[in-house]
């Protein structure tokens, strides 16, 4: 054994005990448990991420491992207000996890189409044990990073969503994550939403912090999206500043199925989000919009992938973000045109605004295409706001706060107007408006 | 004896640290227009500019009294609620700010300034119709964020729209008339000249003689490496459209044979 996996045994030593206790109570089945050995040996091997890896070298998981490891395996019955978290006029289904398991007395679950299943993980897989298992990491990778590795170890609870051939949800699936002040400090959660073809539904993602301790959010959700369906997703991260918030997102993308990926993230000490799309099927069309909003000393990093496997499909990403204080941002977003992957048309851009000089963004696009007849476009801006703009506001009697203010605004509306489901915009606009008034008074 | 709006005495200005305009004379009073001509690089958007208060542009002598008030001293916001308007060569793209909110903002400031109470967004939109009309303007430009890919006629176009919503008592047209197509530059000329009034005025920066005809003005003036080295009535437009500039400006005419 060399010095490094030394060093690595000495960071994952808490995890390690804790997943010992967690197996020898936890009665799943074999499959399961086998899933999760797989998960600490990875994690094991691989450690918490280092910045001397490519795809952690602007981000720090120091502060992470610094917070005991104490994951919150069972529920400890808090009963949190939700009213700041839920969107108003948003009356569908609804699953609250408060710190990581479901809270059968918040969520609110109407009548479903036939097969529609809602629910959440832990009982899915006694009710609902082989749909579970054909689909429960198959999409994201267990050794993808230590964090997914320890995601796997501990996958118990989370949301499961399944959308049967031909059917499709109204209403928007709220899907709510609260963590609250109590002795544990990691939340383990692990969605799985599997759309069979022809289907349909909107998913909102929350993530949330009813309490003010440092909790570090550690979430994997896969979603199988099949050929011809339809599935919005998004997700909105505003979880307390002492958190730490780590999310991976993968999603397989069939034969002309549509997929829009949203990523809105304004909370957290650290965030970070890996928003990887596989495109499986020809003539698929999916879009990645997101948009990240921090002050502080917030850290907010979002690597995206658009991993065209297939001639034929279109992906489109639009990344803004706006920077006050001395947050730091990170963008990486990968372009793959495998060499079948012909008449690709790829459009990625990330702008983002510095709202104070200590503020900074590493934004970094990265292409690999390997077939010859595509579409693949990508730019990236970071800078402060248009001057021209200003002056024409003010040649029209707007002052030069109320023109930063306007052309503010406008920056992260254009994100917030990619989201179909008016509830969640009227929602994501009042936060975000108060968001941006303290950037901007800083 | 109509009031005088504007006095531009002896200016000189700079555009880092160049100097652009040098002793420029321009009086305006309410109820005139006057037309400036002048060929590429003369100085005559800098004008404009410097009217408006944009920043980089500073003003190295003279002084422009702007009814009674000293302009320069002004923030560009403040001269806009004071009624001065610049119609942009290039209208600039505002992303994500729609055209009528980004309007109404406009004129609620200008009402504030004013005194007056803000207006609501149902009882501007009956102001804003009326002025569509004028301008046949498509109600889904209104719609959409403020000029972001209109086409060049279209810009222009909401540029006066904007004039027409704002009232101002003194506004400045840089060269609004490229770009339009006839039927375009027809409807322009038409909206501005109904927004003529005896207290207003208005100064139209052009190339061409051809908006002259529509918009007519009371004096033209040639403005020739910063400076404004001829002053006539309209007919003078009509000499630089057969002559070019070579005759006042003294320089030699090259034919290229
Ligand atoms: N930002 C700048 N820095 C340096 N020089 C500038 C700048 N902006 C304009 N100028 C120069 O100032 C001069 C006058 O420009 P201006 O735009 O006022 O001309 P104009 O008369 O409006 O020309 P046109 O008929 O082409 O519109 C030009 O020589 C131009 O190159
Ligand atoms: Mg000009």
């Amino acid at each position: 054994m060399t010095s490094a996996d030394q060093t690595t045994n000495g960071e994952t030593a808490a995890c390690v005990t804790a997943f010992e206790s967690f197996s020898k109570t936890s009665g799943s089945p074999d499959w399961l448990k086998d899933l999760r050995t797989n998960g600490i040996s990875h994690f094991t091997e691989l450690g918490f991420p280092k910045q001397n890896q490519e795809e952690w070298v602007f981000t720090s998981t120091k502060l992470i491992q610094e917070l005991d490891f104490i994951p919150a395996l069972a529920s400890a019955g808090a009963s949190p207000d939700l009213a700041p978290f839920l969107f108003k006029d948003l009356t569908g289904p609804r699953l609250v996890f408060v710190d990581g398991h479901l809270s059968h007395g918040l969520s609110e679950l109407p009548t479903l189409p036939d097969g529609v299943l809602i629910t959440n993980l832990a009982s899915a897989i006694e009710t609902h044990g082989d749909l579970v298992k054909a689909h429960l990491a198959h999409y994201a990778k267990t050794d993808g990073s230590g964090f997914s590795a320890l995601n796997t170890a501990f996958i118990q609870d989370g949301a499961f969503v399944f959308l049967p051939k031909g059917r499709t949800v109204d209403q928007p699936i709220h899907l709510i994550f609260v963590a609250t002040d109590g002795d544990a400090n990691t939340i383990n959660l692990r969605n799985l939403i599997v759309a069979e073809e022809n289907s349909e539904a909107k998913i909102i993602e929350s993530f949330c912090s009813a309490g003010e301790q440092a909790v570090f959010t550690n979430v994997v959700t896969e979603i199988a999206v099949a050929a011809s369906a339809r599935v919005e997703h998004c997700k909105f991260q505003e979880q307390n500043r002492e958190s730490f918030h780590v999310a991976t997102i993968q999603a397989q993308l069939e034969r002309n199925c549509h997929f829009t990926s949203h990523s809105i993230s304004t909370g957290s000490r650290i965030a970070r989000n890996d928003i990887n799309l596989t495109m499986t099927g020809e003539h698929v069309e999916c879009v990645m919009n997101g948009l990240y909003l921090v002050g502080d000393q917030q850290h907010v990093d979002h690597h995206t992938m658009a991993d065209h496997a297939m001639p034929n499909c279109d992906s489109h990403e639009y990344y803004h973000g706006i920077l006050g204080d001395e947050s730091r941002g990170v963008f990486n977003g990968k372009i793959f045109v495998r060499e079948d992957a012909q008449k690709t048309d790829a459009k990625q851009s990330s702008r983002a605004i510095l709202m104070s000089d200590k503020a900074t963004l590493n934004a970094k696009p990265q292409l690999e295409i390997y077939a010859d007849d595509v579409k693949c476009t990508h730019g990236a801006t970071v800078g402060q706001l248009n001057n021209e703009a200003i002056f024409y506001c003010r040649s029209r009697g707007i002052d030069e706060a109320d023109a930063r203010r306007l052309l503010t605004h406008a920056f992260a509306g254009e994100v917030i107007e990619r989201i179909s489901i008016p509830a969640v915009r009227e929602h994501l606009e009042k936060i975000i408006w108060d968001r941006l008034e303290e950037l901007i008074e800083d | 004896m109509s009031k005088q709006l504007i006095e531009i005495k002896n200016l000189s200005a700079n555009i880092n640290g160049k100097e652009i305009l040098k002793g420029i004379n321009l009086t305006v009073n309410e109820g005139e227009v006057h037309a400036i001509m002048g060929p590429n690089g003369s100085g005559k958007s800098t004008l404009g500019y410097v009217l408006a208060g944009r920043e980089g542009y500073e003003v190295t002598g003279g002084e422009i009294l702007y009814r009674g008030k000293d302009l320069v001293e002004m923030a560009p916001e403040e001269r806009a609620r004071e009624g001065l308007f610049l119609a942009f060569q290039y209208p600039v793209e505002i992303p994500g700010v729609n055209n009528t909110y980004f309007l109404r903002a406009a004129y609620n400031e200008q009402r504030k300034h004013r005194g007056e109470e803000e207006m609501d967004a149902v009882d501007f939109l009956a102001v804003v119709r009326e002025k569509m009309k004028l301008l046949e303007l498509p109600d889904a430009m209104m719609k959409r964020s403020v000029n972001e890919g209109f086409s060049g006629g279209e810009k222009k176009r909401n540029e006066i729209f904007q004039m027409a919503v704002l009232d101002p008592k003194l506004s400045i047209l840089d060269e609004t008339d490229s770009g339009l197509d006839i039927d375009a530059l027809k409807i322009v000329a038409t909206g501005v000249n109904r927004l003529k009034s005896p207290t207003n005025a208005s100064i139209v920066i052009t190339h061409y003689q051809r908006l002259l005809n529509y918009i007519v003005p009371d004096y033209v003036h040639v403005l020739f490496d910063g400076r404004i080295i001829k002053s006539g009535g309209k007919e003078l437009a009509l000499q630089l459209e057969e002559k070019g500039y070579d005759w006042i400006t003294g320089k030699e005419t090259v034919a290229a044979r």
